[in-house]
């Protein structure tokens, strides 16, 4: 009893200082413009995919921090409620509701893990809370069913999977055999599904030598590594990401494996500042975006450089993407709201008239143009290349980039990836845009 | 059957080198965790946390030296050096201030506060050396790498993982043996394993004991973590996944085993290679199957002992 009357009164409190919070959603009216704007930010703290999470948090904190010097957003200065993912969904449950409630968050940026993103959906549906998936890759959140409060303001699986395979198939057309060792979790079971649709389509016949799904959070591959030197594949595909993939480079590169097979791996940008040198050259690399350090031709290069400035200035490292993921997540809050307070000339928007902004909503990221589609999913470019080394970076950047652009990779709207994936043809190939030297 | 073998033979060669070293290390953690049960008769979940300190300061120590422009031999030492100061350091810290109060308490408050332990552990852990992944592997590159035939080809494993792994695990094993056997202060830690009380009739300090027990088992813990510094990248939460392979291999083997217990990391790291080749998918829980297999048979374990109720 004590616990629900506290919690009732910490909601009133909550609603009391945030501006009648607690009927925002059902009112069309007048809306009082709060005094802060408040973020909930569900991210991981803790755990494995911290290496994702913390720099992604520091990112936040310093956009904030330059936003809030400028004055803020719509005039008001912006508040961020961090949550941690790391214990699991069903704790984020309980903390998307207590942001939301609690807290009086007008905005929720959900989530890193792909399991974190499905079970705060629906949650956005059920408290009509508009929530900017920031990060999550899993293809199932808008192919499902919609979800009118949702917007993923990045890429996902499909584009970030699409993209190396089709540059593998211009760059080596001749490969006949393929590998896979990925985490063993949601993120690499669907990865490799959404390849192996799309490589059966464009190149049927490629025999699978090996399907490998470590332990998730393995810190040892010399038993799989030893059995790809046996089997010897002409190419390795690994989405794997984090301390997994570094381990499983540095090992797999003692060994000489990269000397054997052709490595293709998506998400490798993340681990390449770790790696340093430690990264061969001449493999396929992908980063979930096009937000390389050595971007041919960003859209304003001149915001491209301050952030990777500003942020190597204070946390003395590049940002990775989950960085400029967290960065594409507040330029679209930034636009959406002020989509909304034009909407309404100049007034404060209730929940639904705030999702209503983000529909449809192009807003720029340093390196080029996001468009929300008519489902919510945003429509990130793809740069892919092959790993490299240059004068400017001491660690590997890739060259021969290919931009994708994200409406070619990505599965059209009201379809599902896996089907859409096989019935790609290969003349796609033909749409792929020339490499850049880089 | 022979043409299985005749097919499969090589895969299997190949998968017991890998096991080796996958047991060697399982080992060096597993059994300072059996020690320490032994005398302590806690289980101490905060083992994985010394694995894990003991493999970030292996890591910095080996990256300052290379820093200072010293050789790459010195990142051995710095393997050792690293072990022996958070096993001195941390050991006598915890088993002082922590664990001593604990004594003699239900098992279930002593698994809360080594729990407890561990995750303060962890948060100190990415306070001092961040999220991102560490890597220091110049020890394992020294030693470079050995072509083993497999047929009319040839599959290159490291020196370090093919023989100093076990080389350091076998000498563990022996030396521990030897000490336990052979020397007073370990006739006097078996002693207290065997009968605290009795021990303690007899004039033993117990006290000063059980803190050479931990602190040497802390040790052990950072040892292990130190020796897989080089092959892997350091990241949060790598004491977790050691710990709980640790206990596997612990109630496999029967709490208090030494033998016992580098019979089951040998069995548990072979069935983990072994599955990586005939059913991969089964890898990750073979060293729990043969745990269950094997306490449903022995529950007290391979080689534990039933103990007689005192009254």
């Amino acid at each position: 009893m004590t616990l629900a009357l506290s919690r009732r009164a910490a909601m009133l409190g909550a609603a009391a200082t945030s501006g009648s919070l607690l009927f925002a959603g059902g009112q069309a009216g007048a809306q009082q413009k709060p005094t802060e704007l408040r973020v909930g930010i569900t991210t991981f703290l803790s755990g494995p995919a911290s290496v994702f999470g913390v720099p992604a948090r520091q990112a936040a904190d310093l956009l904030f921090e330059e936003i809030n010097k400028a004055g803020g957003i719509a005039g008001i200065p912006v508040r961020a409620f961090y949550v941690d993912e790391g214990p699991g969904t069903d704790h984020l449950v309980g903390e998307y509701r207590r942001l939301v409630q609690n807290e009086g968050v007008h905005i929720v940026f959900a989530s890193i893990s792909s399991g974190s993103c499905l079970a705060c959906t629906p949650l956005s549906d059920e408290m009509k809370k508009t929530t900017l998936l920031w990060d999550c890759g899993t293809q199932r959140i808008f192919e499902e069913g919609p979800h009118p409060f949702a917007f993923r303001t990045q890429g996902y699986g499909t584009p970030e999977v699409l993209a190396p395979l089709l540059y593998l198939l211009k760059h080596k057309p001749e490969f006949r055999s393929i590998a896979v060792i990925n985490q063993d979790y949601a993120w690499g079971r669907d990865s490799w599904e959404l390849w192996k649709a799309g490589m059966d389509a464009l190149k049927p016949g490629v025999r699978v030598l090996a399907e490998l799904f470590p332990r998730f959070n393995s810190t040892d591959f010399s038993t799989e590594i030893t059995r790809l030197l046996a089997l010897r594949p002409d190419v390795i595909l690994s989405t794997s990401w984090g301390g997994e993939l570094v381990t499983l480079i540095r090992q797999a590169s003692e060994r000489k494996l990269f000397e054997r097979s052709t490595f293709v791996l998506p998400v490798a940008e993340a681990s390449l500042q770790q790696l340093g040198k430690a990264m061969p050259q001449g493999h396929v690399i992908g980063a979930r975006g096009d937000h390389w350090n050595n971007h041919p031709k960003p859209k304003d290069p001149a915001r491209f450089k301050r952030f990777v400035d500003t942020y190597r200035a204070k946390y003395n490292e590049y940002p990775i993407y989950p960085c400029h993921h967290m960065a594409q997540a507040i330029a679209a809050m930034q636009a959406g709201i002020a989509r909304a307070v034009a909407a309404k000339g100049g007034g404060w928007p209730n929940d639904q008239e705030l999702a209503n902004a983000f529909r449809g909503l192009t807003f720029d990221s340093p390196t080029s143009s996001i468009t929300l589609r008519e489902d919510g999913q945003g429509l990130e470019d793809q740069i892919v290349g092959l790993s490299t080394f240059t004068d400017k970076f001491a660690f590997a950047v890739p060259k021969d980039m290919v931009i994708f652009p994200a409406a070619m990779v990505s599965t059209p709207v009201g379809q599902k990836s896996v089907p859409w994936l096989k019935s790609l043809k290969p003349e796609i190939l033909d749409q792929m845009p020339a490499p850049i030297a880089g | 059957m022979g043409a299985w073998f005749s097919e499969n033979g090589l895969l299997i060669g190949l998968a017991l080198l890998d096991g080796l070293a996958n047991a060697a290390l399982i080992f060096m953690v597993a059994v300072g965790l059996n020690l320490v049960f032994g005398v302590l008769r806690i289980v101490n979940v905060a083992h994985g946390s010394l694995f894990a300190i003991g493999a970030y300061a292996a890591a910095s120590l080996g990256l300052f030296l290379a820093s200072l422009g010293l050789p790459p031999a010195f990142g051995f030492a710095a393997l050792v050096v690293a072990a022996a100061l958070v096993g001195g350091l941390l050991g006598p810290l915890i088993e002082r201030l922590v664990l001593r109060r604990i004594y003699g308490q239900e098992e279930v408050l002593q698994l809360l506060v080594t729990f407890a332990l561990f995750m303060i552990l962890e948060d100190v852990q990415k306070l001092v050396w961040g999220v991102q992944p560490i890597l220091q592997d110049a020890p394992m590159k020294l030693l470079g790498t050995v072509e083993v035939p497999f047929g009319e080809d040839t599959i290159p494993f490291t020196a370090y993982q093919l023989f100093l792994l076990p080389g350091v695990a076998l000498a563990t094993l022996v030396g521990l043996a030897w000490f336990l056997r052979r020397t007073l202060t370990g006739r006097v830690i078996v002693a207290v394993t065997t009968d605290k009380e009795a021990a303690m009739a007899m004039g033993i300090d117990a006290a000063k004991v059980t803190l050479l027990t931990f602190t040497f088992g802390a040790a052990l813990a950072a040892l292990g973590g130190a020796l897989a510094s080089p092959t892997t990248s350091l990241v949060p939460g790598i004491g977790a996944q050691t710990i709980v392979l640790s206990f596997a291999v612990v109630a496999t083997a029967g709490l208090g085993q030494i033998e016992g217990a580098a019979i089951s990391a040998l069995m548990i790291g072979l069935g983990r290679s072994i599955a990586v080749y005939l059913a991969p998918e089964f890898e990750v829980v073979v060293p729990y199957l043969i745990m269950v297999a094997v306490l449903l048979v022995r529950p007290q374990g391979l080689f534990g002992v039933l103990e007689t109720r005192r009254v």
